[in-house]
């Protein structure tokens, strides 16, 4: 019996998020211009509700101060208060409001993997593109360098680079960027090596173009594509290596909101049975499923397999 | 192929055959009812344009469509069986043992990892025709049969290992491998050279003879059905056009649509004066020794390209014409020998190459779909180059474009912010076209520009080739495969095989004899309009 409403429940969360993708897509074409539209109709539900959660998740980071009913860092009374009208989602291991620190964690964790992953497709991409496009000896010089760096297991070796150069939130970004701009330069390269033996780049060679023009205006248009596909992934990514540095104590620092050490601070709750630690998680995991709802999306359309 | 077929029994019809293609979300109906009856041991060409709905209406005598597309109505009945009835396992079972298919590219459609022998053999065993012994036994027969070198082993090579038009004829042995009722071919030689389309077309033939063997064999080559087809049916746009019997076909086309193709080989460019002696040629090229790695591709390559004259580059797929065209553009720096420009050298690398040396060659490339970035608008595409080289902006630039798009036969405000996937073949090998102009070059050289597009588009690039030509005074040095093609443009002809240059000379000497053995392959081999064109040829050639 307690199977079959279980199931029920389940049935009736996945269509309610159906169906608020499909309000939510309904809207959109509603109101954007028509190039948009016509894009938008080819979404399924499953990436118009990754679409909407995405925008919460925007909102929620960007309007956290106006939106969370406590300060992010206050201490408000006794730990582990079970929820009731005052803290919503009762109080964390030092009495802070726990719903707060989730809206405030939406703001650190994702904008900061969101910085990384940014910084990562800049470094990488470039790279990437100048690789394939020289060629020759820079292009051995760079790959063989990213093959060292990837060798190295990546949850080890940003362990260790943020042991050496300390747990700033700068550090974390950028050894974090490092490493996975690896993963971007390998896409970026093997995408961009079909692009130059395109006759069209013979052209543009021929013509005279630099070597700028060359990788902006002829190969990056064509590279767009996998490399937008791969930033959802890469975001995913990223985002769960911070929240588990966070976890291990190496990423962002206490008294900031994480929900990755959040679900560390709280863990003691699940032993008794109370969920509450496990609802940063839940954050993390909607996000991501969302992210590559979209994903999915845009990669069928660029792959341009029909049916 | 003398007598008729039509009193045979009745292996296939189709009864107002309807496919739909899906695009943009929408289902759009790309065969309009056709209708088709097939006897046992007849050939049925298949011929038109692209788009026309060949290769569809062909695979859909298997029962089957491509991704994205669906049979939406009427009938296909094979031998008794209603194909769109029946379950997919009857199908399946039909397919490969009752009905087979030879693809346009046996190079693209054998799998790379196994050798012939397994892929032949794979098909009579998982029908359980033969064990695999007897499929091995079997298929060394029809190997020979179909004239492969070294029958008995050939099967034990892979894919790379053999030529293309061995893979060709290969293909074929293993469509027959079942003994099936039907093979629809489906441009079997049309990437194919021509001495070694005349080897394919003989193998197939024969073989089909031999065994009996109905046929669909689709192709946009007139000469080419002429020799294989019993009957002829003409396709466009998903409609028939009129169906014959060959020979009535060939000698009294009704329609004129029908009539339109016939007549596309007939443009032929007037003779042009000879050049004065004195004369300095706008391109020199002077004993060319150039290669990749330690292998020499071209040796002692010279000739040249004078203003307003057409050098046509003639020979098979290998024999150094691209690279020629490498070397001159400065992709490839020769071993030996120089490039002159106006009676000047020019540096053999581009990137040493001063921008208005770079402007005064361009080149038009072979698959227009490659050769423009699908990412760039037309106005990108052809005002890049002006913008480049003859600094125009803003309005300036804006008029320029427009005045290329109409001298290529485009209406500037329905293409000047088109991308390439909204043209048509032809269209894009227009633009490329706008694309040299607008460097305002001296020098063009078109890299078999006409021979991915259909005839009668290919006609019409050819006649705006030669129009701007006599315009801008242009010098083109013409790379093709197509005989056919030189007799319409060349004014010149430079024979070359195994990267040497065996005979040049102006076209009017060329197309007659006395030739070099090697021309005359080459200009016996190109197919005729003539039905008894290739019985003849093979009796001429075995007699000697």
């Amino acid at each position: 019996m307690g199977f079959l409403i279980g199931f029920l429940w389940f049935v009736a969360v996945i269509a309610a998020c159906m169906a608020a993708g499909w309000l939510f897509r309904t809207i959109a074409i509603a109101v954007t211009p028509k190039g948009v539209k016509k894009e938008l109709r080819t979404a399924p539900l499953t990436a118009s509700f990754g679409m909407l959660v995405i925008i919460i998740y925007i909102i929620v980071a960007v309007f956290a101060p106006l939106i969370a009913p406590f300060p992010e860092r206050a201490v408000l009374g006794a730990e582990y208060l079970p929820w009731d009208d005052v803290h919503l989602l009762g109080t964390d291991n030092l009495g802070r409001d726990m719903l707060s620190r989730l809206i405030f964690g939406a703001r650190n964790t994702v904008g900061i993997a969101f910085a990384t992953t940014a910084l990562a497709f800049l470094i990488g991409s470039i790279l990437g593109l100048l690789a394939a496009t020289v060629g020759g000896w820079l292009d051995q010089a760079l790959s063989r360098a990213v093959d060292v760096l990837m060798a190295i297991p990546a949850l080890i070796f940003s362990l260790l680079l943020l042991t050496i150069f300390g747990t700033s939130i700068l550090t974390l970004i950028i050894v974090i960027a490092i490493i996975d701009s690896t993963r971007v330069y390998r896409l970026a390269r093997s995408v961009a090596l079909n692009i130059v033996v395109m006759d069209y780049i013979e052209a543009a060679k021929l013509r005279g173009e630099g070597l700028w023009r060359l990788i902006t205006r002829e190969i990056l248009p064509n590279a767009m594509a996998p490399l937008v596909a791969e930033f959802g992934l890469r975001f995913c990514f990223v985002f769960l290596a911070i929240s588990a540095l966070s976890f291990l104590g190496l990423g962002l620092q206490p008294p900031m909101a994480d929900w990755g050490s959040m679900v560390k601070e709280n863990a003691t709750l699940i032993a008794f049975g109370d969920i509450t630690p496990l609802l940063p998680a839940g954050a993390i995991a909607l996000l991501t499923v969302s992210v590559n709802f979209v994903v999915d999306w845009q990669l069928h359309r660029a792959s341009g397999l029909k049916e | 192929m003398t007598e008729s077929t039509s009193d045979k029994p009745v292996l296939l019809t189709m009864k107002n055959l309807r496919i739909e293609g899906r695009a943009d979300e929408t289902w759009a109906e790309i065969v309009h009812g056709i209708d088709l009856t097939l006897h046992k041991g007849e050939v049925l060409g298949l011929i038109g344009e692209s788009g026309a709905g060949k290769s569809t209406v062909g695979l859909a005598a298997m029962g089957f469509t491509r991704d994205g597309c669906r049979i939406s109505g009427g009938e296909i009945v094979f031998d008794g069986i209603d194909l769109m009835q029946a379950s997919e396992a009857t199908r399946r079972e039909l397919r490969g043992k009752r009905i087979a298919y030879v693809a346009q590219s046996a190079a693209a459609s054998f799998n790379p990892a196994h050798k012939l022998m397994d892929q032949y053999c794979e098909a009579p065993v998982q029908h359980g025709v033969m064990n695999r012994d007897e499929a091995e036994r079997d298929a060394v027969d029809l190997y020979r049969r179909m004239q492969l070198p070294e029958p008995d082993v050939i099967g034990f090579r892979y894919p790379h290992q053999v030529s293309g038009g061995q893979l060709q004829r290969a293909m074929t042995a293993m469509a027959m491998a079942c003994r099936p009722d039907l093979i629809i071919f489906d441009e079997p030689t049309t990437a194919l050279d021509v001495t070694t389309q005349i080897e394919v077309l003989a193998a197939i033939r024969n073989i089909v003879e031999q065994f009996d063997t109905a046929a669909i064999y689709i192709t946009h080559d007139l000469a080419v059905v002429a020799q294989m087809a019993d009957r002829i049916k003409v396709l466009l746009k998903g409609d028939e056009v009129e169906e014959a019997d060959t020979r009535s076909m060939l000698a009294a086309p009704k329609e004129d649509y029908t009539k339109s193709l016939w007549a596309v080989r007939s443009h032929a460019r007037a003779e042009q004066p000879p050049v004065a002696a004195d004369k300095v040629p706008v391109v020199s090229v002077q004993n060319i020794t150039a290669g990749y790695g330690s292998v020499d591709v071209l040796q002692d390559v010279s000739f040249d390209i004078h203003e307003r004259r057409t050098v046509a580059v003639v020979g098979e797929s290998g024999s150094g014409k691209s690279t020629t065209a490498r070397v001159i553009t400065g992709l490839l720096v020769p071993r030996q020998g120089q490039i002159l420009f106006d009676g000047a050298t020019l540096p053999p690398d581009y990137r040493r190459r001063t921008r208005d040396q770079l402007r005064q060659a361009q080149m038009i490339y072979q698959m227009a779909d490659t050769a423009l970035n699908p990412k760039l608008r037309i106005r990108d595409l052809i005002g890049r180059p002006a913008q480049m080289y003859l600094g125009l902006q803003g309005k300036a630039l804006t008029e320029r474009i427009r005045n290329l798009l109409e001298l290529i036969e485009l209406e500037p405000d329905d293409y000047i912010d088109r991308l390439p996937s909204e043209l048509s073949g032809g269209q894009k090998q227009r633009i490329g076209i706008a694309r040299a102009l607008a460097a305002e070059p001296k020098f063009i050289i078109c890299d078999e520009v006409t021979s991915a597009l259909d005839q009668l588009v290919a006609e019409g690039i050819l006649k705006l080739l030669d129009k701007l030509q006599t315009e801008f005074d242009l010098a083109y040095m013409f790379i093709t495969h197509d005989l056919a093609t030189v007799k319409a443009i060349a004014d010149e002809v430079v024979v070359m095989k195994e990267g040497k240059v065996i005979e040049q000379g102006p076209k009017s000497e060329m197309f007659q004899p006395p030739h070099d053995p090697y021309t005359e392959l080459l200009l016996s081999s190109v197919p005729e309009m003539d039905p008894d064109w290739l019985t003849d040829l093979l009796r001429e050639r075995d007699a000697r």
